[in-house]
């Protein structure tokens, strides 16, 4: 068996499962409050990639960036997840919450204007063409090594403990804070809590606060692995994320962790071992999303659907 | 009702009772709550003004009436064009009503959200073209081509629909969705080449022609009779399109119609009484893969070839404007929604018309949302006053201000060059704009009576200064897109069944 081959593709699986992941958690907490499927979301996440870019031109570029690599690093993160959880709370108040109550296929045709609104606006603004971060002259890229066959990059551990990391924190805010007691009870049952004096609104606006800023550190994220950016690559991103949460079980937290691992890894494996899998990837992804449907169709942790009347 | 008004005449001795009060219906703030609430129904039938009237008149009109009334227009449309403009208005036009058409049984009647259709529609292209084209080597006559495209995406739809059995309406949206995207990625890449399938017994195949493209589609050989000319697929598709539309107006007068009506409305009730739910998905599903299945060979034919380019998302969301402007359900709006769809757009193309367009559906938009009538005006005179003031200043303190030109644009253009600011290399300033006037059109939903007459003048120069300066330049893609965009979600959220749908009572 080819070693390096195998714990090449688990890295780069692992290393793409964790955006996943961070996009899958938007899904998962949007659905899980307002059963609402989100399409603009991928869009969200491309332009948190877009704001990352800019606050590193506005720094002075990855060549020689005014503050030290890291700190400008870091600046992208706060500055891309903030912007893109104004405009999730944006899309949420105008394209969304005017439809609460209207029959259930008007907010998703909403949704589907919204993401192709921004993913047009962005091919406007910025064009078709490839932007890049040049993460290896912003920050410099080593790869560390263990045994023969193993490598991984200071980069890839960044995204899988950042993702790991704000993953935590997430639970955290749900589980053992006030609004996220809010925010369980709103997904629970809305007009109840509703009646027990939460502001819905206002739950719902910060439920698409976090999950589009959990979008905008996916973006990022993936501009400093993969160096390139474009104006089209939420849509792709935005349908592997969705599948990451359904397949994870949607409305559930680590499932939707779970199941961006399961999806970024299934896409690197296939990528190197399947037929036509460097290709027909995505093919695969799919693959995996309809048996998972056939097979349990709430997801690995997700519960069962209770229909009320 | 009379029994509301008078009561019978009281007699001096009787002790004083309390006679009610005649009820003027007209006078809202005297009808009860009941009353109100019991009215709504009315209410919301009544229609006023003079599309009111010719609503109802055209209500009044007999189906096969109406049915001439729509597609008569097109019949004669040939007579009076060119052959560039019959292709463009009129065959293309057709081909996104057709399409528009098997959608509209999938979303409109049966409320399932397929976002995979435009694959059916590739599909049937791509499947014709393999049977029929110099590029496969097969020449199959059209009679025995079409029936086999239009079975094979019926079974393709039911296979997908399958999914839909397990699937609640959200998850069968991202299914479908991501059934296009893998539809595209095949015929992207299966043109047999270095990274392709090796399929068992037959190994590499060269099925699509890849990023290329699928050349050399035969045209339709009916019957030994070649339609060749671009007038004859117009009348084929015609045909088609009439046909089509006489069977949805008795599918949807049919059991199977009110079945699927009812299942849009509540499928958990509709299952209750006992209508066969899961069947009734999978034949409204089957039913639009098929038919646009049969459009895709015909496009492919037309085009003599399929292009991996043709059906991506951009079509997907032309397709779901035309049936949204069409109304939900309406049939013969979705020939209506076609017109507006794909007319627009190629109006477009050249930028005098385009901006004509723009500047003339602002006007009509302002005066037909804003009443009284003098506020649309003052709004107006407001726009032109600011803009000029605009224009004085930034000549004076920032020369960069007025220095680029409107390329062509005839009167309205060289009119507009001392109005609008138009800086030299606008590019960011022009990209800062463009955010400034989705604030501002957010704000104005926020505002309400004078203020948002006061805010929608600055909005409305700014959204000139927009258009000029960016939007015009690329009319016929990003741009056209954005106001597809825009227009999906501002009908759902102003009338969420369509423009020409009738609207739904909810009930609770």
């Amino acid at each position: 068996m080819n070693w390096s081959l195998f714990f090449g593709e688990l890295v780069s699986g692992l290393t793409l499962g964790s955006i996943y992941a961070l996009i899958a958690l938007g899904y998962t907490m949007v659905y899980g409050i307002l059963k609402l499927l989100n399409f603009a979301h991928g869009d969200v996440y491309m332009v948190g990639a877009f704001i990352g870019f800019f606050v590193l031109q506005w720094l002075g570029g990855a060549l020689s960036p005014a503050v030290n690599g890291w700190i400008a690093v870091a600046i992208m993160f706060a500055v891309a997840m903030v912007g893109c959880g104004a405009l999730g709370v944006g899309i949420e108040r105008f394209a969304y919450r005017p439809l609460r109550n209207a029959p259930r296929i008007a907010p998703l045709i909403s949704a589907l204007g919204v993401s192709i609104f921004l993913q047009n606006s962005a091919l406007l603004l910025w064009g078709p063409q490839f932007r890049s971060y040049d993460t290896f002259d912003l920050i410099g890229v080593k790869s560390y090594s263990i045994g023969n066959n193993f490598f991984i990059s200071n980069i890839q551990i960044l995204t899988i403990c950042v993702s790991i990391g704000l993953t935590i924190v997430l639970a955290l805010v749900v589980s053992r804070t006030r609004t996220g007691k809010a925010m369980r009870a709103t997904s629970f049952d809305r007009d109840a809590a509703e009646m027990m004096g939460i502001s819905i609104d206002r739950v719902i606006s910060f439920t698409f606060f976090l999950g589009s800023a959990l979008a905008a550190a996916g973006g990022v994220m993936f501009g400093l692995v993969f160096g390139q950016i474009f104006s089209l690559m939420g849509f792709t991103a935005g349908l592997k994320g969705f599948t990451a949460a359904v397949v994870g079980g949607i409305g559930s937290i680590p499932g939707a962790v779970l199941g961006g691992f399961l999806i970024g890894l299934t896409e690197a494996f296939a990528t190197g071992y399947l037929p036509g899998g460097s290709v027909y990837a995505n093919l695969y992804v799919f693959a995996l999303l309809i048996v998972m449907f056939l097979i349990r169709p709430t997801g690995l942790l997700g519960s069962p659907v209770i229909q009320k009347v | 009702m009379s029994s509301l008004g008078g009561g019978p005449p009281l007699d001096e001795g009787d002790l004083p009772v309390a006679i009610p009060e005649p009820v003027d219906v007209t006078d809202k703030s005297r009808v009860g709550t009941d009353e109100w609430v019991s009215q709504a129904e009315e209410r919301r039938l009544a229609r006023t003004g003079v599309s009111g009237a010719i609503a109802t008149t055209w209500d009044r009109l007999p189906a096969a009436v109406r049915l001439v009334i729509l597609i008569g227009p097109f019949a004669i449309f040939p007579f009076i064009t060119n052959e560039g403009n019959l292709y463009r208005y009129g065959l293309i036009t057709i081909i996104y009503a057709l399409l528009a058409l098997g959608l509209n049984v999938v979303v409109g009647f049966a409320g399932l959200l397929d976002l995979g259709y435009v694959a059916f529609f590739g599909f049937g292209a791509y499947l014709y073209g393999i049977m029929a084209s110099g590029h496969s080597g097969h020449h199959l006559q059209a009679e025995i081509a079409i029936p086999i495209v239009v079975v094979s995406t019926a079974l393709l739809g039911l296979l997908l629909g399958l999914t839909s059995w397990r699937l609640l309406g959200d998850y069968l949206a991202i299914v479908t969705l991501f059934f296009l995207q893998a539809f595209v990625i095949f015929v992207n890449n299966a043109n047999g080449g270095l990274n392709d399938f090796s399929y068992p017994f037959v190994g590499k195949v060269d099925l699509t022609g890849g990023a290329n493209g699928l050349d050399q589609i035969d045209p339709f050989n009916l019957f030994g009779y070649h339609i060749t000319t671009t007038k004859g697929y117009y009348y084929f598709t015609l045909i088609s399109l009439t046909l089509l539309m006489i069977m949805l107006y008795f599918v949807n007068a049919s059991r199977t119609g009110r079945a699927w009506r009812a299942l849009r409305e509540d499928p958990l009730a509709a299952e209750v009484m006992s209508v066969p739910v899961n069947r009734l998905k999978l034949l409204a599903f089957m039913f639009g893969a098929a038919t646009a299945g049969f459009t895709g060979s015909i496009f492919g034919a037309v085009q003599s070839g399929a292009f991996p380019g043709d059906y991506d998302v951009g079509l997907l969301i032309t397709i779901y404007a035309i049936v949204i402007l069409g109304g939900l359900g309406s049939i013969g709006g979705v020939v209506i929604g076609a017109l507006v769809v794909n007319g627009a757009p190629e109006l477009l193309r050249s930028s005098t018309n385009a901006r004509f367009l723009f500047y003339g559906v602002l006007v009509v938009a302002l005066f037909v949302a804003m009443r009284p009538w003098y506020k649309p005006v003052v709004v107006l005179l407001g726009t032109i006053a600011f803009g000029y003031a605009v224009h004085a200043i930034a000549s004076a303190v920032w020369s960069r201000g007025t220095e680029a030109h409107i390329q062509g644009g005839g009167r309205l253009g060289r009119a507009l060059e001392h109005w609008v600011l138009l800086p030299s290399h606008a590019g960011s300033i022009a990209g800062w704009a463009y955010f400034a006037l989705i604030v501002a059109a957010l704000v104005l939903t926020l505002v309400t009576g004078w203020w948002r007459a006061i805010v929608l003048i600055p909005t409305l120069y700014l959204a000139s200064f927009v258009w000029e300066n960016k939007l015009v330049e690329q009319v016929s893609g990003a741009t056209r897109l954005i106001l597809l965009g825009v227009l999906l979600v501002v009908i759902m959220n102003v009338r969420p069944s369509g423009i020409f749908g009738t609207s739904r009572v909810e009930i609770v």
